[in-house]
């Protein structure tokens, strides 16, 4: 239980995947404008993960290791995560139209998003266990949710803010993930 | 200059990967604490993108357009396992750097952005100009920012165990926080409003 808590708590607070680890940078510059549309997309990321993890994990212990291909891991977990998304997709759009439709153009960007790659790399490179595994997705998960929202709330003031011309836009938002990320320093040493 | 050399050119400056299109930043600012590194994912970005962009330009006339996005990513993540375990084999060091970086060049918006918006619908020879163009761009800029981040961050200059030169000052002091992940957010950002200050390229 301690080990699945220090997981859990380092990747949200220590090891951020945004911060940290850089992993979904690109959806943390592109879609942190909007508060809502950040923890929408926290919130997908975060089940793809889950749900990621604990495919992949079954697929590596039942297969790719018994089979000794762990070779292949690259090209099934990416595969796992594209038809995950796929068929969170259609679950989603029968069962609940309204969240279907809040998710929008965020559920089928998930793919690509380093976050769901790198948390299964992370999961087989450390050798986590079943729990410990959805702990870090878990974890992770939250962390870039946290970061996310944190991130948007910012910058939605800084819109009314005087910023220098040349700063305006992305390198500010560079400036300010910085900033986050000192602040987040005052963390390590706490596990 | 023929459309080869255009399509090789546009990558560089115009439409570049990293500080224009702001592309692929995971691997970009995570490997670039030192010039060993950018070298490395620079070579792998650029046999991921040339293999990937050849072959996605040669059957793209059998892809159905529907299932194009899956083609694309198993194509690419192919080249990947190819580089991961030839770096592995031949490079062993540069592999444990590299760490999950190097696998993770899959979901690299580079690779997949240029085989959807380029090699999917131009002839093999311009898309492997444009490969080369927009890896060389990425290049540029990885080596620019890894090296703002480890001459002072850690005072001095070496290249594969080859060392060029030491600091007087930061060389028994280095700032860390340039080496540390929140460095690399204050180098890009600085470059980026340096790049718009100057009017080099339109951002």
């Amino acid at each position: 239980m301690n080990e699945l808590i220090t997981i859990f708590l380092g990747l949200v607070l220590i090891n951020n995947f945004l911060l940290v680890r850089f992993l979904g940078l690109c959806s943390f510059i592109g879609v942190s404008t909007k508060l809502s549309n950040a923890v929408s997309m926290g919130v997908a990321v975060t089940f793809v993960m889950a749900l990621a993890s604990v495919v992949t994990w079954i697929i590596r212990h039942f297969i790719l290791i018994p089979f000794n291909i762990e070779y292949m891991n690259i090209i099934v977990y990416i595969l796992v995560i594209a038809s995950l998304v796929q068929i969170v997709e259609l679950f989603i759009k029968r069962t609940n139209i309204t969240l279907y439709f809040a998710f929008g153009i965020y559920l089928p960007l998930v793919t690509v998003n380093c976050a769901v790659l790198g948390v299964t790399l992370i999961n087989a490179t450390e050798n986590y266990s079943f729990l410990g595994s959805v702990a870090a997705a878990l974890g992770g998960g939250l962390g870039y949710t946290l970061i996310m929202a944190m991130m948007s709330g910012i910058r939605e003031k800084l819109e009314l803010a005087n910023t220098p011309e040349t700063m305006k836009g992305t390198p500010i938002a560079f400036i300010l993930a910085m900033l986050l990320g000192l602040a987040f320093v005052g963390f390590v040493g706490m596990i | 200059m023929g459309k080869f050399g255009k399509e090789f050119i546009k990558g560089l400056i115009i439409t570049n990967p990293v500080f224009v299109l702001v592309l692929g930043l995971c691997p970009l600012l995570a490997i670039s604490t030192s010039i060993d590194n950018a070298l490395g994912m620079s070579l792998a970005v650029l046999i991921v993108l040339l293999g990937s962009n050849a072959i996605i330009a040669a059957i793209r006339r059998f892809i159905p357009n529907i299932v194009r996005i899956p083609i694309f990513i198993v194509v690419i993540a192919t080249m990947v396992t190819i580089v991961n375990l030839t770096f592995h084999a031949n490079f062993p060091d540069l592999y444990e750097s590299l760490g999950i970086y190097l696998p993770l060049v899959v979901v690299n918006c580079i690779v997949l952005a240029r085989a959807e918006a380029f090699a999917s619908k131009n002839p093999i020879v311009h898309s492997i100009a444009d490969a080369l163009g927009m890896s060389v761009g990425f290049m540029l800029a990885l080596l620019m920012i890894s090296f703002l981040r480890q001459v002072p961050g850690t005072g001095s200059l070496s290249v594969f165990g080859f060392h060029f030169f030491t600091l007087p000052v930061l060389g028994k002091n280095p700032i860390a926080i340039f080496i540390l992940p929140y460095g690399a957010f204050l180098v890009i950002a600085l470059l980026m409003a340096l790049f718009r200050r100057t009017g080099v390229m339109k951002l």
